[in-house]
This record gives structure tokens, C-alpha cells and sequence, in this order.
């Protein structure tokens, strides 16, 4: 959805305010609101797109006058309910009685008995996380499903705007891109927060230039890798030809002078080939131990 | 803070709402007595977060790669795998973790413009800068404006790459070793590696604290 928190590339919000010597949570209702969270995710009762798409549907201007452990809440709470975990009226019967300084937390009845429960005794972080699942968690699928890019292929982000759950930023929608990574198959968050399945895809690192998403103005050297599905790209080539279909003379032109520029071209003069992505990283590693 | 509001509520708005620490506190209490969460195991998660899971892992990986070329490789080829070679765990959002090297030509930077995706096991859970709007808005579109606002400039020329956490997988910056640390051990070569600079908003100073020196 077209939400609040598709924030890249927006104006208006300051300067970038640190925190010295910053805690890892300022409240003691923020340990406790993370905890639940990945303990329910850990035993399944929502996903995890499920979780971020329930923060999206936070009003707007709710979203931004709340801290990022409040929309937290705010998901948390809303999921239990239309799961039909809890009731809104079991929380106001609560929360009266807590106002009123009875009821503190009771032990439970029986032993939990799901995933979380195990991690009851775990020492360490990797205790939790094999207790939560930890690699089960993941969200990659093997890999035997075809590839409908590869690395080096000029792409357009698709311009969509669905209403549900989605991971591709507005800022890229329509732009025009290079596949730098095949990441493997994953779960599409688009159905998966729907609950209509894992329709599994390659996931690609795509390659914008700051000029193409911004404008001319920007620098020529910055580059901006989003991590895109094969549902939210096309081939140039295609999208050339659709969009070539949609518009007028004049729209084609552009459009047409754009698809005949090479990437290689468009890099500054003297500069080599660009190193694309992480390989390029690893390839332009000339000074290993910096200056 | 704000008070927890909800509008999309249709009950009676008139009780007090002490905001959100009666609210979590009802919603554990209800977890708890229906037997599908574990206090125990909440206090496991909290203190695994606040205490065993956090930059310092980070840091360790960065100084092994700093003085192990093979590790470095190995690291910059497949990352999980890397991390468990000195013990760390690929945990909750670290399942798909990628390291990013920071060279003289190339400086990479990390963000979530979408929430705020970060990756825990290897620098814990995100500073409140990191999950602002300011951060997420500008990252993408005025990332050097950004890093002036962090302390340092970077020079015209440099590439800068912006690496927007729109998926599952997560990045981590191996940031440059900083000159001048040739005759430290590794334990005191972690010491100098900050969170920022693995957040790829920070240059690693030796000694600890001085100024950035230029890239280049």
C-alpha cells in the first residue's frame, strides 16, 4: 500500500537526531512488547509480512506521532484480535483490572507447549534462535525454480500501486535498473501477508544510479540496490514495448533515447566498467586495509 | 511518548489509558493465562537481545577480517557461514546475511526504508536513529548529506552505494581498518569498531574518537 512508512526519498523530516549512549530499549513495556512479538512469530500464530503489513495499517498520522516499539503494539494487538487470539473485550477487563492494582500475571494453567516454551532454558542467542526456529524461520525456498533474470539484465521496477502488503518502495516503482544479484527463491510477502500463499521467486539486488531515481542534479557515483521480486520487475525490453504502446510520439521519443543509452556509456568518462554490486565490491578490493 | 491511541476502536474511550505499559502489560497478562507464551522464555528473549546479541559481535567479525585475508574472503563469499566460524550464530534476521565491503573507491551504507530491517545477530537490535523517518527518508535520496550529519564528508569520486533492506536479506559494512593500527592485536582492533560504521554511517578512527581522516 501507498503508506506512511514508504518513506525513502521523502522531504521534510530533519536532521538524522543520535542518541548518546543509547540503550537497547528505553521502557520496560518495550522488552516486553519485542518478546511477545517474536515469541508469537516463533510459534506461528501471524508471519512476518502478516506483522509488517499490520504496522502499515496504522493511520498515518498515528504512525508518525508513535515510537517504533508502539507500532509494535499497535500490530501485535490488532493481529491477536482479527486472529482471533484475544478479544478486545479480554483486554479492557484486563486493563481495568490492572488500572485498579489487581490481577498481576498468573502462572499458566498448563505448560506452553509450543516452540517458545523451549526456549525457556536457552543461554545464549543461539539457544533462542534454535528455539524459534532459527534457519526453519527462513523465508528462502531451495532453488529450482527458473530464474527469469540474470545478472547484468536491464529491468523497470513495474509502477504498481496495490492496496495490500508490499516490499517495492514508491521511490523505485517505474525506474529503470540492473539486476546485481540473484539472491535465490523466496516467499512473495505481496500473498504471503494475504494469507494466499507462499508463491515462491527469485529475489534480485537491483542496481538504480541516484540520477535515474532523483534527476540529473544527483551524483553521477551514487547507486541505490533495493531488493526487489520477480513480481515487481520487468525486462526493459518489455516495458519498452508496452510503454511505447501506451504513449504519444513524443513520450516514445524519450523513451527510446533512454533504452539506446548502454550503461557502460553513461558512466562518467575514464571511468571502467562498473563493478556491479557485492561482486564489484569484492573485485574494486585493491586497498584490503584501507589507507 | 504519545498515548497508544485507537481509532479504529468502537469501545469506550473515557477509562484512562496510561499508554502503553498497561496495554502490554494486559496483553501478556491474557498470553500468559491462555498458555501460549512463556514468561521464562520472554525473559530469555529479552535478555539475549539486551545483553548476548549486539554490535560487539559485529565488531569481532570485522577485526577477524581485518587480520585474516582467508576469513575476510570467506566472509565477503558467504557470510552465515563465515559467523559461525568464531561463534556467532545466524539468528532471527540474519538468516541471509551479506557483508559489504567499504574500499578506498567504494563507500556502501545500509537502510531500511520500509521499516526498519536490520541485522540482529551481528549488531543487536537498531539504535532509534536508524528507525526515524529522517534516516529512512533521507538514506536513499541524500545519503551525503547524511554521512556531513555523521561527521564526515565524502569525497567526490567515491562511489557510493545505498543498500535499501527492501527483503529478507541483511546487510552488514566491513568498514576500512584504519591507518596506523598495524600493531594491534585483534581484541584492541574490535575495541575501534563502532556500530555506525557497520551501519556504513561511520569511518573507524584510531585512535578511538579522533576525527575521520578523508577515504582517499
Amino acid at each position: 500500500m501507498n503508506g506512511i512508512h514508504d518513506m525513502g526519498g521523502m522531504h521534510g523530516f530533519g536532521p538524522v537526531v543520535r542518541e548518546r549512549d543509547e540503550p537497547v530499549f528505553h521502557h520496560e513495556w518495550e522488552r516486553r512488547i519485542f518478546a511477545l512479538a517474536i515469541a508469537m512469530m516463533g510459534s506461528r500464530t501471524f508471519n512476518i509480512d502478516q506483522y509488517r503489513q499490520a504496522i502499515e495499517r496504522m493511520p498515518p498520522d498515528q504512525y508518525l506521532a508513535t515510537s517504533y516499539y508502539e507500532h509494535w503494539l499497535y500490530a501485535f494487538e490488532r493481529l491477536l484480535i482479527e486472529k482471533g487470539v484475544v478479544a478486545r473485550t479480554e483486554i479492557d477487563v484486563v486493563m481495568a483490572a490492572l488500572r485498579a492494582g489487581a490481577r498481576p500475571p498468573q502462572p499458566p494453567v498448563g505448560k506452553a507447549e509450543s516452540a517458545v516454551g523451549a526456549a525457556e532454558n536457552a543461554q545464549d542467542a543461539a539457544g533462542v534462535a534454535e528455539a524459534l526456529g532459527g534457519g526453519a524461520r527462513s523465508l528462502r525456498y531451495d532453488e529450482s525454480y527458473r530464474a527469469r533474470f540474470k545478472e547484468g539484465d536491464r529491468v523497470v521496477a513495474r509502477n504498481m500501486n496495490p492496496v495490500g502488503h508490499t516490499r517495492v518502495p514508491r521511490y523505485v516503482r517505474g525506474h529503470h535498473g540492473v539486476i546485481c544479484r540473484d539472491w535465490g527463491v523466496f516467499i512473495f510477502p505481496d500473498t504471503h501477508a494475504r494469507g494466499e500463499g507462499a508463491n515462491p521467486q527469485h529475489c534480485y539486488a537491483v542496481e538504480f544510479e541516484a540520477r535515474e531515481l532523483w534527476g540529473g542534479e544527483y551524483p553521477a557515483d551514487d547507486r541505490v540496490y533495493v531488493d526487489l521480486w520477480e513480481d515487481y520487475l520487468d525486462a526493459e525490453r518489455d516495458a519498452h514495448s508496452s510503454e511505447a504502446k501506451s504513449l504519444k510520439n513524443g513520450s516514445r521519443k524519450a523513451v527510446a533515447k533512454f533504452g539506446a543509452k548502454s550503461h557502460a556509456k553513461s558512466r562518467p568518462k575514464g571511468r571502467a566498467a562498473k563493478p556491479m554490486g557485492v561482486r564489484g565490491a569484492k573485485k574494486s578490493a585493491p586497498h584490503p586495509d584501507g589507507a | 511518548m504519545s498515548s497508544h491511541r485507537h481509532d479504529d476502536h468502537d469501545h469506550d474511550h473515557n477509562a484512562p489509558d496510561t499508554g502503553p505499559t498497561l496495554r502490554v502489560k494486559a496483553l501478556e497478562t491474557l498470553l500468559v493465562e491462555k498458555g501460549l507464551v512463556d514468561p521464562a522464555a520472554l525473559d530469555a528473549l529479552v535478555d539475549t537481545y539486551e545483553h548476548k546479541v549486539g554490535p560487539r559481535n559485529g565488531a569481532r567479525v570485522v577485526a577477524r577480517a581485518w587480520v585474516d585475508a582467508g576469513f575476510r574472503a570467506r566472509l565477503l563469499a558467504d557470510a552465515v557461514a563465515a559467523i559461525e566460524e568464531i561463534g556467532l550464530a545466524a539468528g532471527p534476521q540474519g538468516e541471509h546475511l551479506t557483508v559489504l565491503e567499504n574500499t578506498p573507491a567504494v563507500h556502501n551504507m545500509v537502510v531500511c526504508t520500509l521499516c526498519s530491517c536490520y541485522p540482529w545477530p551481528v549488531l543487536g537490535l537498531p539504535p532509534v536513529w536508524y528507525k526515524s523517518a529522517a534516516y529512512r527518508s533521507r538514506a536513499v535520496i541524500d545519503p551525503r548529506g547524511v554521512l556531513r550529519e555523521f561527521g564526515f564528508e565524502l569525497p567526490a569520486g567515491v562511489e557510493l552505494r545505498v543498500w535499501d533492506s527492501s527483503a529478507e536479506l541483511r546487510y552488514m559494512v566491513l568498514p576500512m581498518r584504519p591507518a596506523g593500527t598495524e600493531h594491534l592485536a585483534e581484541d584492541e582492533l574490535a575495541a575501534l569498531v563502532t556500530r555506525d560504521s557497520m551501519i556504513g554511517t561511520a569511518l573507524v578512527t584510531y585512535p578511538a574518537g579522533a576525527a575521520a581522516r578523508p577515504v582517499k
